[in-house]
C-alpha cells in the first residue's frame, strides 16, 4: 500500500491549490487504516505486557492474588532471587535457560535444513509433487494439541508405538526405554517440536523459490554451474531475505514454545526438558509466586529483544554490503 | 516476490523493509512477554452466572471418570432445581487441573459460585481471601455446624479462623491387597512395613508382568501424601511449630526414601508406574492382577468394581509402619483426607449458593452420594454405606478414628503439596531410569522445594 501512495503525494505538490486537501487525506490514510490494529494491539499485547512488568516489581503471592493492588512492592527483590545463581532457584533458571538455548538451536537448525531440502527437491516438477507437498504440510495444519497428545501416546513406555517398533519389531533394544522422563525427554520434545515447525520452514522457502525465474538456472547451467553451485549461488542467494525473516520467526516461536512441552509433560517437566516458558509457568502458577514468575518473564523478554536486535542489525548490515 | 527486488536496490525501500521487520519482531516479542507475565486463567470462560437463578458448580473428580461424576450428580442437581428453582451448571474437573483452575479463578475474580476443594488446601485457599467465610449466619443457613462430624469440620480452614469451606466427602488411605494372590503365595496381609516389602518381593515377577505394588508415580498429590504419611512414621514433620518448612529433617527424608525404595531398592513396582497419574491406571493394574497391592484412598472402590473386581476379592488393611517405629515416629496410616465445598466470595447468588451447600451436605444427599463416590460420611449419624464388605468398612472407620493425622492447616500447605510432590515424582522418575536414589539426592530435592517456598514468602 505505501508504495502506491508515495508517488501520488509527491506529484500532488505540483498540482493547483484547488486539490490541496487530497494530499493531506492521502497522508492520513495509512494511519487511519492501521488505527484499529494499533488499538487492538495495545489492548491485547502492550497492556498485558506492561502489567507483567509491573507484577515483576511487587510481591504477588497467594496472599494477594485475589486483590493485586494490595500486594507490597518488592523493588528488585524478584530479580535478585531469579539471578542469584548460588541458590537452587537461580541455578534452576540458568539450567532452564541453557536447555532452552540448546533446544532452540537444534529445532531451528534442523527445521530450516529439512524445509530447505524438501523445498529444493520439490522445486522441479515430477509426478506426485502435489501429493508430497500436502503430506509435508500435515503436521503444520493439525491442531497443536491433537498432534502433540498423539506423540505423547506414541512415546509411552509400555504401550507406545515407538517402543513397540524399537523393541518388539526391530529388536534394537532389549528393554523399553522411557521417552518422557529422564534424559530422553529432551530428545522427545526436540523431535516433536521439529515435526511441528519444519513444515512452516518448508512452506516459506517453497514460496520464496517460486519467484526465482527459471531462466537464471538455465543461464547458470549453460555457463557450466552444477546443481550444487546453482543451489549455493542462485537459490540460497535469492532466498536470503526469506531466510532472514524465517529463521528469526522460528527462533522466537521455538524459544517461547509452551504448548509442546506442556502437552507432553504437564506442568512439571523432567529436568532435561525444563524449557523456559514452562519453567516460568511452574514458578508463577504452580508456586503461586507471580512476582517471581513475572521477573523471569521480563528477563526473557530483554534477552529476546537483545538477540533479535543484534540479529537484525547484523543481517541488515550484511545485506547492504552485498 | 517483491522483497527480493527490494533488497537488491539500496535506499528507501530497504529502510522501509527494515522498519516493518522491526515492528513485526517487537510485536512477536511482546506477545511472548504477555504470555509469560500476564498469565491467564483457563477459567474465565465459565464466569459467574448473570441470572440469579443459575449457579456454576465446579465438582472434583470423585467417581470412576469425569463422565461418571456427571452422571451421578446430574439427577441430584435436577432434584435441587425442582426444590428451589435454582439451576446448577455443572463442570467436573480432574485432579491434575483443579488447584490451578481455582488459582486462576482467584486471580481473575472470574470463578464458579460453588466449588469443591481438596480439604488439605483449605487453609491455603482461605489465605487468598477469595472464598466466603462461613460465619455464624452462613452456618445457620446451611443447617448448623453441629450437623458435621467435628474432625471433618475442623479441616475447613486454619485453626482459630472462620472456616471458608465445609466438609463434603470423607476419605482415608488404606492398603488394598488381592486376596487370591496372597492366599496362593501363603501370605497374610502385612502388619509391619517390613512384612509389606517381603510380601511385595515374593509377589513380584517381572517376567509375568506381575508386581507386588502399584503406585501413581506421576501424581504429585499421591507423592506428597505418602511423603507425609511415611515422614510421620519416621518421626518427621513437614513444618515446625512456627510454620516454617522442615522438609529436610531426617524423618521427612527417610520417609521419602521408604516410598521411593519401593521402586528403586526393593524393585517391587513396575517402573512404568512413574507415568501413572491420578486415573484409572493404578487401580486398573490392581484389578487385573498385575499388582498385588495398592495404597489408595477409599474411593478406589468404584474404579476397582468398574474394572470387574468384586468387593469380596480384595481386602483392606491400614498401611503399616516400620517395626520397631523409628525414633519419634508414629503409627500413621493416613491423613484426614476428603473434599470440602466452598463458596466464591464474589458470587452474585450467595443465597442460592448457601442453599446449594445445605442441599449437598444434607444427610439425605450424603447418603445418596457416598455410595457412588465411595466416601466416608462427614455428617453425624451417617454410616459407611459404600461397601458391602464389612471388614473393609471397619478398617476405614478404624484408620479415620485412630491412625489418621490432619495435614498442617497453614497457608503454606498447598505449596508444600505442589513442591514436595513434584520433588518426589522426579525422584521416582530417577529411580525408574536406573539411578540409585540416595539420602543425599532426596535431601537435595527437598531442599530445593523448601527454597522455592521461601522465595514465595512462605
Amino acid at each position: 500500500m505505501p508504495v502506491t501512495t508515495t508517488p501520488t503525494s509527491r506529484s500532488a505538490g505540483t498540482v493547483p491549490p484547488v486539490h490541496r486537501r487530497r494530499p493531506d487525506w492521502n497522508r492520513r490514510t495509512p494511519y487511519l487504516l492501521i488505527l484499529a490494529a494499533i488499538l487492538l494491539e495495545l489492548l491485547i499485547h502492550i497492556v498485558p505486557m506492561l502489567a507483567g512488568i509491573w507484577m515483576s516489581f511487587i510481591k504477588l503471592n497467594q496472599f494477594f492474588i485475589a486483590n493485586w493492588s494490595k500486594a507490597p512492592g518488592a523493588g528488585l527483590g524478584n530479580y535478585k532471587i531469579a539471578v542469584d545463581f548460588s541458590t537452587p532457584i537461580g541455578r534452576a533458571l540458568l539450567h532452564s535457560f541453557t536447555v532452552t538455548c540448546l533446544y532452540t538451536l537444534i529445532v531451528v537448525g534442523l527445521s530450516w535444513l529439512f524445509g530447505m531440502s524438501a523445498a529444493a527437491v520439490l522445486q522441479r516438477g515430477f509426478r506426485g509433487r502435489g501429493g508430497l507437498r500436502t503430506l509435508f504440510l500435515v503436521p503444520y495444519s493439525l491442531p497443536i494439541y491433537a498432534g502433540v497428545i498423539t506423540w505423547s501416546f506414541m512415546l509411552q513406555r509400555d504401550n507406545g508405538l515407538v517402543n513397540h517398533v524399537l523393541v518388539s519389531d526391530l529388536h534394537l533394544l532389549d528393554h523399553p526405554p522411557f521417552w518422557l522422563i529422564g534424559n530422553n525427554a529432551f530428545v522427545s520434545v526436540a523431535v516433536v517440536a521439529l515435526w511441528r515447525s519444519w513444515p512452516f520452514a518448508f512452506l516459506m522457502i517453497m514460496a520464496g523459490m517460486q519467484s526465482i525465474p527459471d531462466e537464471v538456472y538455465e543461464a547458470a547451467a549453460t555457463d557450466g554451474a552444477n546443481v550444487w553451485k546453482q543451489l549455493r549461488y542462485i537459490t540460497l542467494g535469492a532466498l536470503r531475505p526469506v531466510n532472514v525473516v524465517l529463521v528469526l520467526m522460528l527462533f522466537l516461536w521455538t524459544f517461547n514454545d509452551f504448548n509442546t512441552p506442556f502437552v507432553l509433560f504437564g506442568p512439571t517437566p523432567p529436568d532435561s526438558a525444563d524449557l523456559m516458558s514452562i519453567h516460568i509457568y511452574d514458578n508463577s502458577f504452580v508456586n503461586w509466586n507471580f512476582g517471581l514468575g513475572a521477573a523471569m518473564s521480563v528477563l526473557l523478554l530483554l534477552f529476546l529483544l537483545v538477540v533479535t536486535g543484534a540479529y537484525l542489525l547484523i543481517a541488515n548490515r550484511r545485506s547492504r554490503r552485498a | 516476490m517483491r522483497t527480493i527486488a527490494h533488497t537488491t536496490n539500496p535506499g528507501g525501500s530497504d529502510m522501509k523493509a527494515r522498519l516493518i521487520g522491526i515492528v513485526v519482531v517487537l510485536l512477536a516479542v511482546s506477545a511472548t512477554a504477555a504470555c509469560g507475565g500476564g498469565g491467564n486463567s483457563s477459567s474465565s470462560s465459565s464466569g459467574s452466572s448473570a441470572s440469579s437463578k443459575t449457579l456454576t458448580y465446579w465438582a472434583s473428580n470423585q467417581g470412576t471418570s469425569l463422565e461418571n461424576d456427571k452422571a451421578v450428580l446430574t439427577p441430584e442437581l435436577a432434584k435441587f432445581e425442582k426444590q428451589t428453582g435454582v439451576k446448577v451448571n455443572l463442570q467436573v474437573i480432574g485432579w491434575p487441573d483443579l488447584l490451578n483452575k481455582i488459582l486462576g479463578a482467584t486471580t481473575s475474580g472470574q470463578g464458579p459460585d460453588v466449588l469443591n476443594i481438596g480439604n488439605t488446601w483449605a487453609a491455603s485457599l482461605q489465605a487468598t481471601g477469595a472464598f466466603m467465610p462461613f460465619d455464624a449466619k452462613a452456618l445457620t443457613a446451611i443447617g448448623g455446624q453441629d450437623k458435621f462430624v467435628p474432625t471433618a469440620f475442623d479441616t475447613g480452614g486454619a485453626p482459630g479462623m472462620t472456616p471458608t469451606s465445609v466438609p463434603l466427602y470423607g476419605l482415608v488411605y488404606g492398603l488394598y491387597y488381592n486376596k487370591k494372590m496372597f492366599a496362593d503365595a501363603g501370605l497374610q496381609p502385612p502388619t509391619t512395613w517390613q512384612e509389606l516389602v517381603a510380601a511385595a518381593v515374593k509377589l513380584t515377577d517381572p517376567a509375568k508382568k506381575q508386581y507386588g505394588m502399584v503406585l501413581e508415580g506421576a501424581s504429585y498429590t499421591e507423592s506428597v501424601h505418602f511423603a507425609f504419611i511415611f515422614g510421620r512414621q519416621n518421626g518427621g514433620q513437614p513444618f515446625d511449630a512456627g510454620g516454617k518448612p522442615t522438609f529436610t529433617s531426617a524423618g521427612m527424608v527417610n520417609g521419602v526414601k521408604q516410598y521411593v525404595d519401593l521402586l528403586g531398592k526393593d524393585k517391587v513396582v513396575n517402573p512404568s508406574n512413574v507415568q501413572y497419574k491420578n486415573g484409572p491406571e493404578a487401580p486398573g493394574d490392581f484389578a487385573k492382577g498385575k499388582a498385588a497391592m495398592l495404597m489408595s484412598q477409599n474411593n478406589a472402590d468404584n474404579t476397582l468394581q468398574a474394572d470387574g473386581m468384586k468387593s469380596s476379592e480384595y481386602g483392606v488393611v491400614a498401611i503399616p509402619a516400620p517395626s520397631p517405629l523409628p525414633p519419634g515416629g508414629k503409627d500413621v496410616a493416613s491423613f484426614v483426607a476428603g473434599i470440602n465445598i466452598s463458596i466464591f466470595k464474589n458470587t452474585k447468588n450467595q443465597d442460592a449458593a448457601l442453599k446449594f451447600v445445605k442441599f449437598m451436605t444434607s444427610p439425605e444427599e450424603q447418603a445418596i452420594l457416598d455410595k457412588p463416590f465411595t466416601a466416608l460420611p462427614v455428617v453425624k449419624g451417617g454410616t459407611v454405606n459404600f461397601t458391602d464388605n464389612k471388614a473393609e468398612a471397619a478398617t476405614f472407620a478404624l484408620v479415620l478414628a485412630t491412625k489418621a493425622e490432619p495435614l498442617p492447616r497453614i497457608a503454606a500447605e498447598s505449596a508444600f503439596e505442589t513442591n514436595v510432590g513434584a520433588a518426589v515424582n522426579s525422584l521416582l522418575a530417577q529411580a525408574a531410569t536406573g539411578k540409585d536414589v540416595s539420602i543425599s539426592d532426596i535431601k537435595a530435592a527437598l531442599q530445593q522445594a523448601q527454597d522455592k517456598m521461601a522465595a514465595a514468602g512462605l
